[in-house]
């Protein structure tokens, strides 16, 4: 699947915004598998009990995933943005 | 203080600053005179860096606490004197299924000397984590993160600073590398004398006056606690109640604030100790009154020092603005270097620094127009 990098998140990819992974399960799948990639992006973007981050959004096939489970199967698109967070 | 040996002084030498602010690090350093001064950064633009400190046992090493607005916390080390930087592979996390998160590592502080690689981050919310690795990895010190008298002790994660609550001011005894110091912002002073495995409270005498009980146990809130290193005995602490001084073994602080001119009052953030001198100590009032404005007192900035371990103070404000200043000074944005004639250094919360090397005789900015400042260290 196709995961878009924002910006914000661009210094671990060395500057791709755009990252090909094979099919994962869950969101949390994939998501490991970026940090394997990518170390210490994870963290950045979930937190220690697993939750993504407060100003953080995922957006699976344009559907805003609020949980780490949320499947993935058949998907081509996973979106990380950084939502608003103050000045 | 009784009388001591003092090693001799070292010769004069350029004085390097870490400048951690809300937006990014930066470094000023000075000549050999301390007259001249450059400005190098910013290096992690747009994060929030809660404080940058170099290692004093190897000259090399520097770590910085940052996170930003929307990713979550780590820390940056470097080898090379700021000159390139790398992440933790492990940044301080609490244990998973604990339901706790750092929101951001507030307090860095080197280990003992005959423990290189040893550091300790506080967090907020109230964590102490250690790496052995020179920061590379970070574990929970169990026996405060886990201690079943935390949470009585601190209050809940939301309870605390505007800021979050925080683990600050771990202080290593040069002495022994098994006795500890924390203090927490809310929480007091605790102390461990057997590297973080159990937790005393260190608070008789301190007052706590948004408490019900006047001298409660713990529950205090410390903002810089600092322990001085030729006489390890000696702490200071300016608290959110006051200005207070201990000498080991008493278990009971001292009110040095009351000696503080009424019209200023014994409220501030930071505090810094002479290098050399346990009895020389300097701090930053705020205004503390009515609604905590946070700002200093009637809008004249000035910094306080005592020579004689806070019996009595002077007011040195020769060269800091006379009026119409209304920025304060935070806790971890106040520090010393080590020469011969101390300088003294502070950043402000409208990105100033200002300097003094004559030991706070008279002031001079050395810096304007950078990011809210929140910690200045001596590299």
């Amino acid at each position: 699947m196709k995961v878009l990098i924002p910006g914000l998140l661009r210094s671990y990819t060395a500057g791709a915004d755009t990252v090909v992974l094979p099919a994962h399960p869950t969101l949390d799948a994939a998501l490991r598998d970026l940090n394997a990639r990518y170390p210490g992006l994870r963290f950045r973007v979930v937190d220690e009990q697993d939750a993504i981050r407060p100003h953080i959004k995922m957006f699976v096939d344009g559907e805003l995933a609020r949980r780490l489970d949320t499947p993935l199967a058949g998907s081509a698109e996973l979106m990380i943005v950084g939502a608003l967070s103050g000045g | 203080m009784a009388a001591r040996k003092t090693p001799p002084v070292a010769a004069p030498k350029r004085t390097s600053l870490l400048i951690a602010t809300r937006k990014g690090l930066w470094a000023l350093g000075s000549d050999a005179a301390r007259r001249s001064w450059k400005l190098t950064g910013p290096q992690f633009l747009g994060h929030i860096v809660h404080h940058a400190v170099a290692d004093p046992r190897d000259d090399r090493t520097m770590l910085a606490a940052a996170r930003t607005g929307h990713l979550g916390p780590t820390i940056f080390r470097s080898r090379d004197r700021g000159r390139t930087w790398k992440e933790a592979s492990q940044p301080p996390a609490f244990e998973a299924g604990s339901g706790r998160t750092v929101d951001h590592s507030f307090w860095l502080a080197a280990g003992h000397a005959s423990e290189p690689g040893v550091w300790y981050a506080g967090t907020s919310p109230q964590g102490l984590f250690r790496s052995t690795d020179g920061g590379a990895s970070w574990t929970g010190v169990k026996g405060f993160n886990e201690h079943p008298q935390r949470k009585t002790w601190c209050g809940g994660d939301q309870d605390g600073t505007p800021d979050g609550p925080k683990l600050h001011s771990v202080l290593v005894d040069p002495r022994d590398p098994k006795h500890l110091y924390i203090g927490m912002s809310s929480g007091g002073v605790f102390e461990s004398s057997d590297g973080g495995a159990d937790w005393a409270p260190l608070n008789k005498g301190v007052k706590a006056l948004f408490q019900p009980d006047p001298d409660p146990p713990f529950g205090h809130d410390p903002h810089c606690v600092r322990l001085h290193p030729r006489a390890p005995d000696r702490l200071y602490q300016q608290n959110h109640c006051g200005i207070y001084r201990i000498d080991r073994p008493a278990d009971r602080w001292t009110d040095i604030g009351a000696a503080m001119p009424k019209s200023v009052g014994p409220i501030g953030f930071p505090m810094v100790l002479h290098p050399r001198d346990p009895d020389t100590l300097w701090v930053f009032p705020m205004d503390g009154s009515d609604v905590w404005p946070r700002i200093s007192p009637g809008g004249k900035p000035a910094v306080y020092r005592s020579v004689n371990g806070g019996k009595t103070w002077q007011r040195q404000a020769t060269g800091l603005p006379k009026a119409q200043a209304w920025w304060t000074v935070k806790r971890q944005a106040m520090t010393a270097d080590q020469a011969p004639t101390v300088g003294v250094y502070f950043g402000t919360t409208s990105g100033e620094i200002w300097g003094s090397r004559d030991e706070g005789r008279s002031w001079k900015c050395l810096v304007r127009n950078l990011p809210h400042i929140y910690a200045v260290e001596a590299a």
